[in-house]
């Protein structure tokens, strides 16, 4: 069982939700409510990581992360080490590939949200702020939660695009996914079962846990 | 219209829906705006509401700028004094009725606002409903709920869009006076608008007919109802007169009552009606026989006296629409050109009104 390989794909699923759903909760929003050019451009670049072959979208993002490209010699200048091959980078390319994962379902749950009911927010005197923490989060809380799930469950399982950008560097970059595969290929047939069961546990109780959460808060909204 | 007037709203748009009204009210007024589906009834309330922003002009509600494109005002919605109920009212399922209007409390202090709320779910009878979520509500409790939560706030205008037209005929009338008892212990005016005549007549104290988004006339309910030169309401709602009563007495062995009016008293049935009530009363055009003289041997209880203050002829029914002073009230007639003739009908004759008591509708 190799625990520094699971750590680091909980580190990288705690990152990308932390970092990921405050930034999905605005755009989703923003999608759902906003209409403005190039709007439609903006819904499909979220969806591409969706259709897109994993290695392919790790292919270009290993480029885009590569010492010649702007982003990689930014971040080289700033951080003193590579994009590519790191946990930063990893979690970097965690994020875009989770964009359709998050940002979809919580676009559906605010455009669910009835426009009759956001008015009358408004004319209960309730500013943009309350209203959206009072009535709109409560009400795409279902979303919220489906997109929190699908996150999780999609970075604990990502292959092919950690593969392509991530390496396999114990403690930085080898996620269990990739841990399991190594081990497969080492013939530690033992190993990589336990992993794997270790893999369905975690996503059978974060699916139990949200199920919960998703029921309690569908009571009180009844 | 009250003297001191409570909001002016001039606005006009040419896209995408047409509008070009012009609506004053003072505190308790109640100004319906009716007229058909699409007449931009609902644009002209999301407007004032600041939910529209299409519109061009200026609403001053207590001193107050809302918009005023001209100087480039344009208050949000939450930052009007208003209290805006929506068709199907736009409820939150996701919270009980008293966090519904305690969430329109913020300008309490926190820990007024649970008082507050229930003193108001208790003002619309919904006292024992406080934790109940508004699915769980029927049609006329959500209505209910939705005025509640419309007056938290204490608004200086209440609009309400087509308040009944979600409920069942019984409810509705229950609610209407609901609503009138409501509007007496509020100082704000209530901007109604509907499609449905009967809510103008019930409640109205004026009313602005709305055609295209263009105004077709506007008035005082009497003083509109009574113009023989409307054929557009004739048309929409019937032609008939509207004034308001009070119940003066009830006589219970002949299952009749009197109504006084300032041009004299009507009996009409009974029905459920109770001395010292005010009721709105709507005499139909049609149903009103001119005479020159008493007649006699008739089954008839009313006769008005009165004097003929207005002539106008529908060429396209061949119907002459007579205006009938009595007091200061109007009532309207629909007679044939040929009684016009007999009768010598002019402007300034004295003529008497026979009405069926049980042609007359009591509200």
């Amino acid at each position: 069982m190799d625990w520094t390989a699971l750590g680091v794909s909980l580190r990288l699923a705690a990152g990308t939700l932390a970092i990921l759903l405050p930034l999905a909760i605005a755009l989703g929003r923003v999608l759902a409510y906003r209409r403005f050019r190039g709007r439609s451009i903006l819904e499909a670049v979220v969806a591409l990581p969706l259709v897109l072959p994993p290695t392919v979208l790790g292919f270009y993002l290993l480029i885009s992360f590569g010492a010649r490209s702007v982003v990689g010699q930014a971040f080289a200048a700033i951080a003193g080490h590579s994009l590519a091959f790191s946990f930063q980078g990893l979690l970097l390319a965690s994020l875009i590939a989770n964009l359709p994962f998050t940002v979809q379902p919580i676009q559906r749950a605010f455009e669910a949200i009835p426009t009759n009911v956001r008015d009358a927010a408004a004319c209960c005197g309730l500013t943009p702020w309350r209203a959206f923490r009072a009535i709109e989060l409560p009400l795409a809380w279902p979303g919220l939660v489906t997109a929190a799930v699908l996150a999780f469950a999609h970075t604990l399982g990502e292959f092919g695009v950690v593969l392509m950008i991530g390496g396999s560097l114990p403690g930085q970059t080898r996620t269990i996914s990739i841990a399991i595969y190594d081990r497969l290929q080492a013939f530690d047939e033992h190993a990589a079962g336990v992993m794997a069961a270790t893999l369905l546990a975690i996503a059978l109780g974060a699916l139990v846990i949200t199920q919960t959460l998703a029921r309690r808060v569908g009571r009180s909204s009844e | 219209m009250s003297d001191a007037v409570s909001i002016d709203v001039r606005v006009r748009a040419d896209a995408p829906i047409p509008l070009d009204v012009a609506l004053a009210a003072g505190p308790r007024d109640v100004a319906a705006v009716f007229g058909p589906s699409g007449a931009g009834k609902t644009t002209l309330l999301r407007t004032i509401a600041g939910l529209h922003r299409q519109a061009t002009g200026r609403i001053v509600c207590r001193g107050v700028t809302w918009l005023d494109t001209d100087r480039g005002v344009c208050l949000p919605p939450h930052e009007r004094r208003l209290g805006f109920v929506a068709q199907d009212y736009g409820l939150f399922p996701h919270l009980d009725a008293l966090h519904h209007v305690a969430i329109a409390l913020g300008h309490l202090p926190r820990d007024q606002r649970r008082a507050e709320a229930a003193r108001l779910l208790a003002l619309v009878h919904l006292e024992s409903s406080a934790s109940r979520r508004p699915a769980s509500l029927s049609g006329g409790e959500q209505q209910r709920l939705a005025i509640a939560r419309a007056i938290a706030r204490n608004p200086h205008v209440l609009l309400l869009d087509e308040p009944f037209a979600a409920v069942d005929r019984a409810t509705r009338r229950a609610l209407q006076d609901e609503l009138d008892a409501l509007r007496h212990r509020l100082d704000m005016p209530i901007v109604l608008v509907t499609h449905d005549f009967e809510d103008v007549i019930r409640l109205a104290s004026h009313v602005t007919l709305l055609e295209r988004g263009h105004v077709v006339a506007a008035g005082a309910v009497g003083e509109i109802t009574s113009r023989v030169d409307l054929p557009w309401l004739a048309a929409a709602a019937g032609r008939g007169s509207v004034f308001t009563a009070s119940v003066d007495r009830v006589d219970e062995r002949r299952k009749l009552a009197d109504l006084r009016f300032d041009g004299g008293t009507l009996i009409v049935p009974a029905g459920s009606l109770t001395s010292g009530r005010y009721v709105r009363v709507r005499v139909p055009a049609r149903e009103i026989i001119l005479a020159t003289s008493r007649p006699e041997g008739l089954s008839l209880h009313n006769i008005l006296e009165g004097r003929v203050s207005g002539l106008e002829s529908d060429e396209r029914s061949g119907v002459v629409i007579v205006q009938i002073a009595v007091g200061e009230t109007h009532l309207l007639a629909e007679v044939t050109g040929d009684a016009v003739d007999r009768l010598a009908i002019a402007i300034g004759r004295p003529i008497l009104a026979l009405i069926k008591s049980v042609a007359i509708e009591v509200g």
